[in-house]
C-alpha cells in the first residue's frame, strides 16, 4: 500500500476526534538547532475544512486496526473498513514534510489498539521519540494515551508530548457498557489522576529557585465526550466535564456530536449529528470555566437539558430575572459576567473604564456590544429599563429565532449564534 | 498649521512625533501625510538627533506597543490619530486614557491593532512554503513562499518564522517587502510580483489527500469555515480548489452512510490482552 492510500485511510479514521488545539504548550523553538518547530502562545489554524473545523495538526492514526468494539467508531473490530498501518518513519516523514511547508503546526497521533495497550503505546511513543531526538523537532505533539498502558509508558509519552489525552467518550459507565464494552470510566479517571500528578510535579519543580530545569513533560491533558450516542442528559455530560476540570484539572473537554460513519453498527443506528446541542454544550462549558457558573445553574435535575433555542447564559438570565437589571456602573465583576451579551473581555473593559467615567449607552455602543440583547438587563447613566415584569413566555419569545431555524437536518444551516436571535425581537424596550 | 510628511513606518512617525511633542505642538496644528508622491519632503531622520535631551516626556509603554502595531495599518488617518492619543496621554493630562476602551480615539486605535494582529495571524497560518532546492554548500533545504498581506506587517510577522523554521532557508515574498532567512540572519528586500514565487510543491498533492480525508461530510458548516478562512486567501492555498467539490458531494456521501446496512457486532478474537480487559471489567462491575 502506498503512502497516499495509507494517508487516506488513516486520516479518515482519525477525523472523529474533535480536538485539534495546539495552544498552551511550553515555549520552545528551533533557533540554534538544525531542526524546525516552535510552540507556545496561542495555536494557529493552518486551514479550515468545509465542516468549519480548524486544521492545525496532522491528525492520523498509527493504524486503524483495533481489538476494541466501540460501536460509534468507524475503526471498531466489527467494522468492514479497509485497514492500514503506518511505519513510525512514515509518520515522522509526513510530519516533517508537512511542517516545513507550513501546512500544520504539529502532530496529533492516536492509534487503534493492537496486541495490547503497552504495545500500541510503544508504537505511538516511538514516532514522538524519533521526531524529538533524531530530527530535533520542536513543534507541537499531542499523543493519545491508553488508560491501561503502563505508567512508565504514559510517563514516557508525556516527556515527548506537549499534550496527552484519554477520551472518556461517555459520561457514564452504563453508556460505555453498551457502546464501548472494553472501556472503563474508573480506569480512565485513574490514569488522568496519574497524569495530573506528573504535570503538577513538573510545575512544582519549575518553581523551585536554582533547581536544574526539570525534564519536559506535557503541559496539559484533554478529553472528548460523544454527544447523542447514548441517552445521557446535558446535566450528566456537564457534571462529568466539571468533575474532570476540577479533579484532574483538564485543559479542555471536547464535545463531539455523534455523526454518521460509513460503517454503522446495528447497536447504534445512525442519525443526524446534534450540532446545535453540541454548540450549546460548548457555550455551557465556557460558562463553567470562565464565568463562574455552577452546573446546577445551567442544567439542573429538574431541567436536565439545555434550551436549544437560547444560549445558556440568556436562558439562565430569563430564569433568574429578579436579578436584573444590573447597573454596569456599580455591579461587581462577577455580576457583570452574568449579563447576557457581555463577554469576559468586555467586562474587563467596562470595569476599567468606569473608574474614570459614568458609562452611558453610547459608551457601550462604542464597545460594539449586542445592544438589543443587553438593554433589558442593564442600567446605565442614561438608561433604566422597566423591571422585567413581563410574563415568562413573552420575554422569552423576544429572543427566539424563527421556528424554521430550529429544524435539525443534514441540510441545516450552521447552528444559529446569539446575534441571529436578535433580529426577530420586536417592540421597544 | 504645518504638514509633516513621514515614511510609512512606525520609527519615522515616532521621530516626528517626539519632535512635535517636545515643541508642545497641538494635534490640530499638524497635518500628517505618508504619500510616497511627496517622498522628497520626508522628515529627515536627523530629527531624532535634534531631540532636546531635557524634555523627557514619559509615555506608557503600552501605548508604544499599540502604536507600533497600529502604524502597520494602511489607514492614512493613523498618523494624526496616533499623535492625538500621544498628546492626550502626555500634555493633555489623560494618563489613564488607554483604560478607556469607550473613548473614540482609543477604540479606533484598538481596531487598527486588531486588524493588524489578525493579518499577522493569518500570515502565520496561510503562508505555504515551496521547496525550491538544497544549498550545495550547507546542505540546507531552501523554501520560498508568496503571501499578500492587507497591511504592512512583514517585519512584525517574520520573527515567528525565524523561530519556527530556523533549520531551513526560506524567503517570504510579498508585493511590498520580502523577508529572507539563511540560518544566521534575517534580511529584507523590496516587494516583488507574484510570478517570482513558485506556485506548487511536490507535497501539495499529499496535503490535499489529507485535507480531503480529514473533512467530515456529515457536519458541513460553510460559514464557519469562511469566517476564519475568507475567500481572499484561497488563491494561494493549495487545498482551496477542493472546497467546492467536497461541499457538493457531502449530502450524497451522508445519504450513502444512512443507506448502508448496519453491521452486527463481531465476537472478540482470541487475544490475551482483550481477555484480561474483559476480566477486569467484570471484576469492577458493581
Amino acid at each position: 500500500m502506498n503512502i497516499t492510500r495509507k494517508l487516506e485511510i488513516l486520516a479518515d479514521a482519525a477525523k472523529y476526534d474533535a480536538s485539534c488545539a495546539s495552544s498552551g504548550a511550553a515555549r520552545k523553538d528551533s533557533r540554534g538547532s538544525t531542526g524546525v518547530g516552535s510552540t507556545g502562545g496561542s495555536g494557529i489554524c493552518h486551514s479550515y475544512t468545509p465542516d468549519g473545523r480548524c486544521v492545525s495538526l496532522l491528525k492520523v492514526l498509527m493504524t486503524n486496526a483495533c481489538l476494541y468494539d466501540c460501536h460509534y467508531c468507524i475503526n471498531r473490530r466489527s467494522s468492514n473498513v479497509i485497514r492500514a498501518r503506518f511505519t513510525p518513519d512514515e509518520v515522522v516523514q509526513l510530519t516533517l514534510d508537512f511542517y516545513k511547508r507550513n501546512y500544520i503546526e504539529g502532530l496529533f497521533l492516536s492509534s487503534g489498539i493492537i496486541r495490547s495497550a503497552d504495545h500500541t503505546m510503544e508504537l505511538v511513543i516511538e514516532v514522538a521519540r524519533k521526531l524529538r531526538e533524531e530530527h530535533h523537532f520542536r513543534g507541537y505533539i499531542h499523543l493519545k494515551t491508553i488508560p491501561e498502558a503502563s505508567q512508565a509508558l504514559i510517563a514516557k509519552a508525556g516527556r515527548y508530548a506537549d499534550r496527552i489525552s484519554i477520551n472518556v467518550e461517555m459520561p457514564t459507565q452504563q453508556g460505555l457498557n453498551t457502546l464501548a464494552p472494553e472501556k472503563n470510566l474508573a480506569r480512565t479517571e485513574e490514569a488522568m489522576g496519574h497524569i495530573r500528578e506528573k504535570i503538577d510535579e513538573r510545575y512544582a519543580e519549575k518553581r523551585k529557585p536554582e533547581a536544574p530545569k526539570p525534564p519536559p513533560f506535557a503541559t496539559g491533558q484533554s478529553t472528548q465526550m460523544l454527544v447523542g450516542a447514548d441517552a445521557s442528559t446535558d446535566a450528566v455530560i456537564l457534571g462529568c466535564a466539571n468533575k474532570l476540570y476540577t479533579a484532574h484539572r483538564l485543559k479542555r473537554v471536547y464535545y463531539s456530536a455523534f455523526s454518521p460513519i460509513p460503517e454503522p453498527s446495528v447497536i447504534l443506528p445512525l442519525k443526524a449529528p446534534p450540532l446545535i446541542r453540541e454548540h450549546r454544550l460548548y457555550q455551557a462549558d465556557w460558562l463553567l470555566r470562565f464565568y463562574d457558573f455552577k452546573v446546577e445553574e445551567i442544567a439542573s435535575a429538574a431541567a436536565p437539558n439545555l434550551d436549544l433555542a437560547l444560549d445558556p447564559k440568556l436562558a439562565w438570565a430569563l430564569r433568574n430575572r429578579e436579578t436584573f437589571p444590573v447597573d454596569v456602573n456599580k455591579a461587581p465583576r462577577e455580576m457583570l459576567l452574568r449579563i447576557p451579551g457581555l463577554g469576559v473581555r468586555n467586562v474587563e473593559r467596562i470595569v476599567s473604564a468606569r473608574r474614570y467615567t459614568r458609562l452611558r449607552l453610547a459608551d457601550l455602543i462604542r464597545l460594539r456590544l449586542q445592544m438589543k440583547k443587553l438593554l433589558p438587563f442593564i442600567i446605565t447613566a442614561d438608561h433604566h429599563p422597566a423591571k422585567l415584569g413581563l410574563d415568562s413566555d413573552s420575554l422569552r419569545a423576544r429572543f427566539l429565532p424563527p421556528p424554521e431555524q430550529l429544524e435539525l437536518n443534514f441540510d441545516a444551516p450552521p447552528a444559529p449564534v446569539a446575534s441571529d436571535f436578535l433580529s426577530v425581537r420586536s417592540g421597544e424596550l | 498649521m504645518r504638514t509633516i510628511v513621514v515614511k510609512p513606518e512606525y520609527e519615522a512617525w515616532r521621530a516626528a512625533a517626539r519632535h512635535l511633542l517636545a515643541q508642545r505642538v497641538m494635534p490640530d496644528e499638524v497635518l500628517w501625510s505618508d504619500d510616497p508622491q511627496e517622498a522628497s519632503l520626508f522628515v529627515g531622520e536627523d530629527l531624532l538627533a535634534k531631540q532636546p535631551a531635557s524634555e523627557a516626556i514619559k509615555v506608557p509603554s503600552a501605548f508604544m506597543d499599540m502604536a507600533k502595531s497600529a502604524a502597520a495599518h494602511t489607514d492614512s488617518k493613523r498618523w494624526a490619530l496616533l499623535y492625538r492619543v500621544l498628546w492626550r496621554l502626555t500634555l493633555g493630562g489623560e494618563r489613564y486614557l488607554l483604560s478607556m476602551a469607550t473613548d473614540r480615539d482609543v477604540r479606533q486605535m484598538q481596531d487598527w491593532c486588531k486588524a493588524v494582529g489578525r493579518d499577522i495571524h493569518k500570515m502565520h497560518a496561510f503562508v505555504r512554503f515551496r521547496l525550491v532546492g538544497v544549498d550545495a554548500v550547507t546542505g540546507r533545504e531552501q523554501f520560498v513562499a508568496w503571501f499578500e498581506p492587507d497591511h504592512r506587517i512583514v517585519r512584525l510577522a517574520v520573527p515567528f518564522f525565524e523561530k519556527r523554521f530556523a533549520g531551513m532557508d526560506w524567503s517570504i515574498l510579498t508585493p511590498y517587502e520580502c523577508a529572507h532567512w539563511d540560518g544566521k540572519r534575517l534580511h529584507f528586500t523590496e516587494g516583488v510580483a507574484c510570478s517570482s514565487a513558485p506556485d506548487e510543491d511536490a507535497l501539495d498533492d499529499l496535503w490535499r489527500t489529507y485535507y480531503r480525508n480529514i473533512f467530515n461530510p456529515a457536519r458541513v458548516k460553510i460559514s464557519a469555515m469562511q469566517s476564519e478562512m475568507p475567500k481572499k486567501y484561497w488563491k494561494n492555498l493549495p487545498e482551496a480548489p477542493l472546497i467546492a467539490g467536497l461541499i457538493a458531494e457531502s449530502a450524497e456521501r451522508v445519504q450513502g452512510m444512512l443507506a448502508k446496512e448496519e453491521r452486527p457486532a463481531k465476537p472478540a478474537p482470541k487475544n490475551a490482552y482483550l481477555e484480561s480487559l474483559h476480566r477486569m471489567n467484570q471484576d469492577e462491575a458493581p
